[in-house]
């Protein structure tokens, strides 16, 4: 690592503050860590569980239900600290080695036979990756890995050496990289797959917990700030009922409510009627079974005055 | 302090490693935790436990370690059992509001210790003790105008401990709804590749790869790569099973669309596997059992699925009830034949493994392991299953 002091000062403030005073001084820190942007709330947990990853330069892991804006958060954690943002979308067929960098051959065989480019020259058909341009980048940057369970059991053991010394070799060239500055990593998981233990070992993790009705009355404000009081207090109750049904399979998220607050304003659906029945049910219900099941409930809220 | 919470972690099951103990220690020299409970709390959480199904006995350990720093009283199990299901409240006269004075928070801490202390059972609509629907100052669904509330969740600013012993996360663990895609997750981890040998044709992936990694065109020829392990399921239907019947429903339509088996069977039978296996639920169409049985050999993995919960007689007895007299092959012989003539077998109970204790359950296991259907359940089963020899029948 080159990293010289005047490269350190770009840092993330509150690790500077945290370093420098090794102390307790509240405000000067809550005002200079993440808190959340004007269009994503987090919650104090979520915002300390941020800062102390990014001081401790440790992995963010974050599960929660779909929708509860997990991947939102790298996008927020960036666009509040100004840096730029790289996403690596796992999918099954990813592999921890293609995050790194990749040996484009194709290109050097066709150059091998209609080019005019030295092929002896490996370096030119080396591409990287998300993670390999996270190091290389000459500033911090977020480094976004959305969705790590849907990759390969072994896929998280696989990135844990690059991740834990921030620097990779390239085996073609023999070049090692080395992150010019760390980036801030932050990984999501649905829970599809359990991740290695010793993966776990070296994230911070948070749960990011279902929003309760007084968060999700704020999150809508974010969103549609001039809804009606009224409709939204009946919206919620009957979102919460419908999250509380045992036959439920798919529940609706956060996004779903919001897509459907939106459908209700446009057409201006009066509240008795939002009270008497559920309005664009398949807004907020994206199973069939779940829609036919919806029928057969008891509904203890129906015809709620608010 | 410090020391004793991470024992009362280790006490209550969430293995915390050095490597994050030291993270924490860090973490708190640098000032993390602002000399506050609270944040100590979310910074700790977030630094040793790694898992959601975890919160909750984090919770716990945290209420027990730091106990006696917010003297707030630990809520018990049992305690929060007498406040499910509150009864609804009663209308109140404006008179019987004023006779509840407020009190200030640390009088009702003090009150809420005592009372904890004498309360032995469950209360509701009364004015004393921690219950439901009442006027006392402690409980769930009441009225009082101060007052703390015991169970159930609540809004505003709480300290770190109270926040703690609310068991917030308690149920996540069982909120890990087994559903389809985690099943099917489980059962792709069952598939072994394996190359045969047999007819040589043209591997494209290698061939691109090596031609470009020489740039000079080669050609690559070798046998296929398929999968080996052929499944096969026996279902217990109707009778006790009938709660389960969505979750097994599941597991069977995640077994039915995973299509990386080399081969896959599924029979029903009810109670128990004795000379007739039936192809459908409703157990109209039977196969005999020995032709099942002829059928497979050491390639196949068995996966029964089934409570367990049965008369012994109708397990172990050679002529099951409705054979009057007549000799049969004992279930538990049927078992041990699937057992022995697979590679592997496992059973998958969709009960709690606390609900175990049916002798049967007993006698099975010594011829099946017996795994819960759950995800972590599952999960071991197969790699149970994916390890194992024959089962060693004692």
């Amino acid at each position: 690592m080159t990293t010289t002091s005047a490269h350190r000062v770009p840092r993330w403030g509150l690790a500077q503050v945290a370093r420098r005073t090794a102390g307790r001084h509240d405000a000067a820190m809550t005002t200079t860590g993440f808190s959340g942007t004007a269009d994503y709330l987090a919650s104090a947990d979520l915002q300390d569980a941020v800062n102390v990853a990014v001081a401790l330069e440790k992995p963010l892991l974050l599960k929660g239900e779909p929708g509860t804006g997990k991947t939102r958060l790298a996008e927020a954690v960036a666009a509040q600290l100004g840096l730029p943002l790289i996403v690596w979308n796992i999918k099954s067929t990813s592999k921890a080695k293609d995050g790194l960098y990749v040996y484009d051959t194709v290109a050097r065989l066709n150059d091998a036979r209609f080019g005019d480019r030295d092929i002896r020259d490996i370096r030119q058909y080396i591409k990287f990756g998300p993670v390999g341009r996270s190091f290389v980048a000459d500033r911090r940057v977020v480094l976004l890995i959305d969705e790590i369970d849907k990759a390969d059991l072994e896929f998280p053991n696989d990135l844990l050496h690059e991740l834990d010394r921030m620097s990779f070799a390239v085996d073609e060239t023999g070049d090692v990289h080395t992150a010019k500055e760390r980036p801030i990593v932050i990984i999501t998981s649905n829970n599809e797959k359990e991740l290695p233990d010793a993966f776990l070992r070296r994230c911070v993790f948070h749960y990011i917990s279902f929003p309760d009705e007084a968060q999700m009355r704020a999150i809508v404000r974010v969103h549609h700030p001039d809804v009606d009081e009224k409709l939204l207090s009946t919206a919620l109750v009957r979102f919460y009922w419908l999250r509380k049904q045992p036959d439920v399979r798919k529940r609706p998220s956060t996004s779903e409510f919001i897509d459907w607050i939106a459908a209700l304003q446009k057409t201006g659906v009066p509240v008795e009627k939002l009270a008497a029945e559920i309005p664009f049910v398949g807004l907020l219900l994206k199973k069939e079974s779940d829609v036919q099941q919806l029928i057969t409930m008891k509904d203890t809220t129906r015809g709620l005055r608010m | 302090m410090f020391l004793s919470f991470y024992f009362q972690l280790r006490a209550h099951g969430v293995k915390v490693s050095p490597t994050e103990w030291l993270s924490l220690m860090d973490a708190v020299a640098r000032g993390f935790d602002r000399s506050s409970l609270q944040t100590f709390y979310g910074l700790s959480r977030s630094l040793l436990v790694k898992r959601e199904g975890h919160y909750d006995a984090f919770d716990r350990a945290f209420a027990a370690a730091f106990e006696g720093v917010s003297r707030t009283a630990p809520i018990t199990d049992e305690l929060l059992a007498w406040l499910d299901e509150p009864i609804p409240m009663r209308e109140l006269s404006d008179d019987e509001r004023k006779q509840m004075a407020a009190m200030d928070l640390e009088t009702l801490r003090e009150k809420l210790l005592e009372r904890l202390a004498e309360q032995k059972k469950k209360h509701d609509g009364g004015s004393h003790f921690v219950g439901t629907g009442g006027t006392s100052p402690f409980g769930t669904g009441g009225v009082n105008s101060a007052g703390i509330k015991v169970g159930d969740t609540g809004g505003g600013a709480r300290s770190a401990v109270s926040v703690a012993s609310e068991r917030r996360y308690q149920n996540l663990r069982s909120d890990r709804v087994l559903d389809t895609r985690g099943i099917g997750a489980a059962l792709r981890k069952l598939r072994k590749l394996a190359r045969e040998q047999g007819p040589e044709e043209l591997d494209v992936d290698e061939s691109i790869d090596r031609s470009a990694r020489e740039a000079e065109i080669e050609l690559v020829f070798r046998p296929p790569r398929k999968n080996r392990v052929k499944l096969l399921l026996l279902f217990d239907v109707g009778g006790s099973m009938d709660p389960y019947a969505q979750l097994c429903e599941r597991l069977f339509s995640a077994a039915h669309q995973a299509s990386h088996f080399a081969a896959k069977k599924t029979y029903f039978f009810h109670n128990c596997v004795y000379d007739k296996l039936y192809s459908d639920m409703a157990r109209d169409v039977s196969v005999p059992t020995t032709r099942v049985l002829s059928e497979i050999d050491a390639t196949w993995t068995v996966i029964f699925v089934g409570d367990a919960w049965m008369s012994p007689h109708e397990l172990m007895a050679d002529g099951n009830y409705f054979t009057f007299g007549k000799s049969y092959t004992p279930g538990i012989e049927w078992l041990r034949r699937f057992a022995q003539k697979g590679k592997a077998a496992a059973w998958l109970n969709p009960e709690n493994t606390r609900i175990w204790g049916a002798p049967t359950v007993k006698a099975i296991r010594g011829v099946v392991p017996m795994f819960e259907l759950s995800l972590d359940g599952l999960d071991r089963a197969v790699d149970h299953l994916r390890g194992a020899r024959p089962v060693v029948v004692p």
